[in-house]
């Protein structure tokens, strides 16, 4: 028999192999809910998956009495707005800072005590703090997140700048580039899938330090929802949130990657095709 | 004109020299190659012409001037390794010296100058043998064809003077002595100035007209990094100089 290392599923097996765990989840969920169900059919902890299809059809296709709005699309387009300025933010703040730190040894000299200083204070400590500074409404959240997540991306930035071999950076000077040019042809082109992947990882960050912020203060939003029903256990509500969440973050992870391969096509070069 | 005069260099780096009283005058046009046993400090000495480096004591003059204390495009250089740039094609990569000489905001070119710009990349790759790869990305080339494109795109600008850190290293006898020509004959067109490190003496003798030998003449045995390598022989080809001289073309 081969090793087990050496031995692959093909292209049916993997599927199944994947979906396998999905699968378990889902029956271990409904029997438990039935189980409980027969017991007590005002069970609230688990419940059916028609009492979740009704509160999604409540709160997703039907207009709320008071306001007139569809709940769960304004909580998400709410979310989605906050989450995507404040990684546009700490996007735009990684490269400027990042690519500075580790190209400009005067930028290093002068920020990188300071950033990594900044990047060891707890965010979720300090929003108080924003909430103070910059109010209850939106940009405290936005703040939240560019807080959280920004230190991070701007240090894994600047470290894979200062990680490029010393070689390309003089071949481009022996071309008489300078440095703008660097930065633009040499830096940038070669940073900008690895910043895609710092950003692929702090995605998980970035939904922590929102729903957290919207727990807290807030009028909208799937975090406000899903505390807000919190109160009366409605967890029919609260599942197919988390739910809808996780989706919503599993694609925008899926769509960085679509985008790395698809913008880059050199970091696939030369790998064998698996 | 590019002349090259070294007065009393050294290079130490803590708890170590690596050269000591380098003393050369490179004329213009000279092609030296670099022997010496590995680790002896020939990169080093490429670098320190390059400008990456300065000198701990001792200077660098180029055409009588002070060298100027960083790479530009007067001097060209191929390393060992990493000389190109992985998320650019062949083609790519031969015409960036053109788009940062011509484009000195945004780094490109566009419509009849890239073109223009294309067609002299092709011409150079058609040169070192890689016509027929044009379009792929240097993760998907050989070691040797990673050198001999890194060769295109540092000849594309004509640099007055040329580094090469073991350029012929990983190719099969055949390629070498194509590209042997190659290089010969862009060295007595654009009259540059070569220098040229490699571990192949014959590859030494065959195309210089000048070896420099580096070698360690003291050696104390309880501290290795005590003293440097020096230029222990420099021998001047000059009958093969004629020779060449004779066969470029008249001008
Ligand atoms: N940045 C550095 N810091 C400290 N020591 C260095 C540094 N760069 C090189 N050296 C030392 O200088 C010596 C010469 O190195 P160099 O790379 O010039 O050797 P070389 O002659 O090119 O060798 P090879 O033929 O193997 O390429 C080595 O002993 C090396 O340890
Ligand atoms: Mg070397």
């Amino acid at each position: 028999m081969r090793r087990i290392i050496n031995r692959r599923p093909g292209r049916g097996g993997a599927l199944f192999w994947g979906a396998l765990p999905f699968l378990v989840a889902c029956a271990g969920y409904g029997v438990a809910s039935a189980l409980r169900l027969a017991e007590n059919p005002n069970d609230k902890l688990l419940p059916p998956l028609s009492a979740m299809v009704a509160a999604v059809a409540r709160v997703a296709f039907t207009p709320d009495a008071r306001t007139g709005d569809y709940l769960m699309w304004a909580d998400t387009l709410a979310s989605l707005h906050r989450l995507g300025l404040g990684l546009g933010v700490a996007t735009a703040l990684a490269l400027v800072i990042g690519i500075g730190m580790g190209l400009i040894p005067y930028v290093r000299a002068g920020l990188s005590p300071f950033v990594a200083m900044l990047s060891m204070v707890p965010p979720m400590a300090v929003l108080p703090v924003l909430f103070i500074v910059f109010g209850l409404d939106e940009l405290s959240k936005v703040v939240l997140i560019v807080v959280g997540v920004a230190p991070f991306l701007v240090r894994d930035l600047a470290m894979r700048t200062v990680e490029m071999p010393r070689e390309q950076l003089i071949k481009a000077q022996t071309l008489g580039a300078n440095t703008w040019q660097i930065v633009l042809r040499v830096v940038l082109p070669q940073m900008l899938p690895r910043l895609a992947d710092a950003l692929r990882l702090s995605l998980g960050p970035a939904w922590l330090f929102l729903i957290s912020a919207e727990a807290i203060a807030a009028t909208e939003g799937l975090g406000y929802r899903i505390f807000l029903v919190r109160r009366y256990m409605a967890m029919d509500v609260i599942l197919p949130y988390v739910a809808w969440i996780t989706l919503l973050a599993f694609a925008s992870d899926l769509l960085l990657r679509w985008f790395n391969a698809r913008c880059f096509p050199w970091l696939r070069a030369g790998k064998a095709s698996p | 004109m590019s002349n090259v005069t070294v007065r009393d260099l050294w290079m130490e780096y803590p708890n170590q020299v690596v050269l000591e009283r380098v003393n050369l005058e490179i004329p213009s046009g000279e092609f030296c190659a670099l022997v010496g046993p590995s680790g002896c400090g020939k990169t080093t000495f490429l670098r320190l012409l390059l400008g990456e480096e300065r000198p701990t004591r001792g200077r660098i003059l180029l055409d009588g001037e002070p060298l100027v204390a960083e790479p530009g495009p007067d001097r060209g250089v191929v390393f060992q390794r990493y000389s190109v740039f992985p998320h650019l094609t062949v083609l790519e990569n031969v015409i960036l010296g053109r788009e940062f000489q011509q484009s000195r905001f945004l780094g490109r070119l566009f419509g009849a100058r890239r073109r223009a710009a294309l067609e002299e990349a092709r011409g150079v790759l058609e040169a070192v043998g890689l016509g027929n790869h044009l379009g792929k990305y240097p993760a998907e080339l050989s070691g040797g064809m990673q050198q001999r494109l890194a060769i295109a795109q540092a000849l594309i600008l004509k640099p007055k003077i040329l580094l090469l850190d073991e350029p012929f290293g990983a190719l099969d006898p055949g390629t070498k002595a194509q590209m042997y020509e190659l290089l010969l004959r862009l060295w007595s067109e654009e009259k540059m100035t070569v220098f040229m490190v490699t571990h192949d003496l014959k590859e030494g003798f065959t195309l210089a007209t000048r070896v420099l030998a580096f070698d360690k003449v003291r050696v104390d045995p309880t501290d290795p990094g005590a003293y440097g390598a020096r230029i222990t022989y420099d021998l001047p080809l000059t009958l093969k100089k004629a020779a060449m001289g004779a066969l470029a073309p008249v001008g």
